[in-house]
């Protein structure tokens, strides 16, 4: 699944230094289940995300893995401490091996 | 219409099947649950789990997980075919441990949030959740 996914963050442009900021990710992706079937009655194969990570200045935030239980355009809500100026990294990882990749410089 | 012998034992059968079927789901989310906790025992209290008392649409159900303390968090739908949804594994820098996705759930059913605190103990809260409609397809 390669076609139409775009990743979308928001995130605060600044922050004081050790301050507690909430992101939202958001990607754009069908995340086929592997449950439903099409017309002909065959299963329609898993086609989902199944890892998203967010790192700031290497250091980590977040690892989430998904499952198939995952909503389409699967979206995450969660809060980092912002220690010093940087630049925060998404990372959300395919089924099919492919990788998004999404970043936010954040000022102090 | 006569029920021959045949009929008979076939319905015993699946009534059988039927009584087996949902305690075979239950044992695979227990079997998640013991494959993240590692068989060690599962406290209460310590985990927040929000999610809607009623959702109409079980394709998109909001639910937020928190639990000050805790390395990671085990979500579970007791009741969709596979009953792993996600784990959250908070790093050095997480500001809160706490977390917001939008779910799929089958029917209505228990949804599990099990912590991993940092000293190695678990804690877990649930939530039934009524769907309406499912959103697993079919």
């Amino acid at each position: 699944m390669a076609s139409g996914v775009k990743p979308r963050v928001k995130a605060p442009k600044k922050a004081a230094a050790g301050e507690v900021v909430t992101l939202k990710t958001l990607i754009s992706h069908k995340m086929e289940s592997g449950q439903r079937k099409n017309k002909d009655g065959s299963v329609i194969p898993r086609s989902i995300i199944n890892r998203f990570t967010c790192e700031f200045n290497g250091k980590s935030v977040i690892d989430v893995t998904l499952e198939p239980a995952i909503s389409t355009n699967p979206y995450f809500e969660f809060e980092a401490t912002i220690p010093e100026a940087g630049e925060l990294k998404f990372t959300w990882y395919d089924d099919d091996g492919s990788v998004y990749e999404d970043s936010k410089k954040i000022a102090v | 219409m006569e029920f021959s012998r045949r009929d008979t034992l076939a319905l015993g059968l699946g009534a059988a099947a039927l009584t087996v079927l949902p305690l075979r789901v239950n044992a695979a989310a227990d079997d998640a649950i013991a494959a993240f906790t590692g068989g060690a025992a599962v406290g209460e209290g310590g985990v927040t789990l929000t999610a809607p008392e009623i959702a109409e649409n079980g394709n998109t159900v909001p639910v937020s997980v928190s639990a000050e303390g805790a390395s990671a968090i085990l979500l579970l739908a007791t009741g969709n075919p596979t009953p792993g949804v996600a784990t959250f594994n908070f790093g050095e820098l997480a500001g809160s441990q706490s977390a917001s996705t939008r779910i799929r759930l089958a029917g209505t059913q228990d949804v599990v949030a099990i912590a991993k605190m940092a000293d190695g103990s678990f804690a877990k809260a649930s939530s039934t959740v009524k769907v309406t409609i499912g959103g697993c397809g079919g």
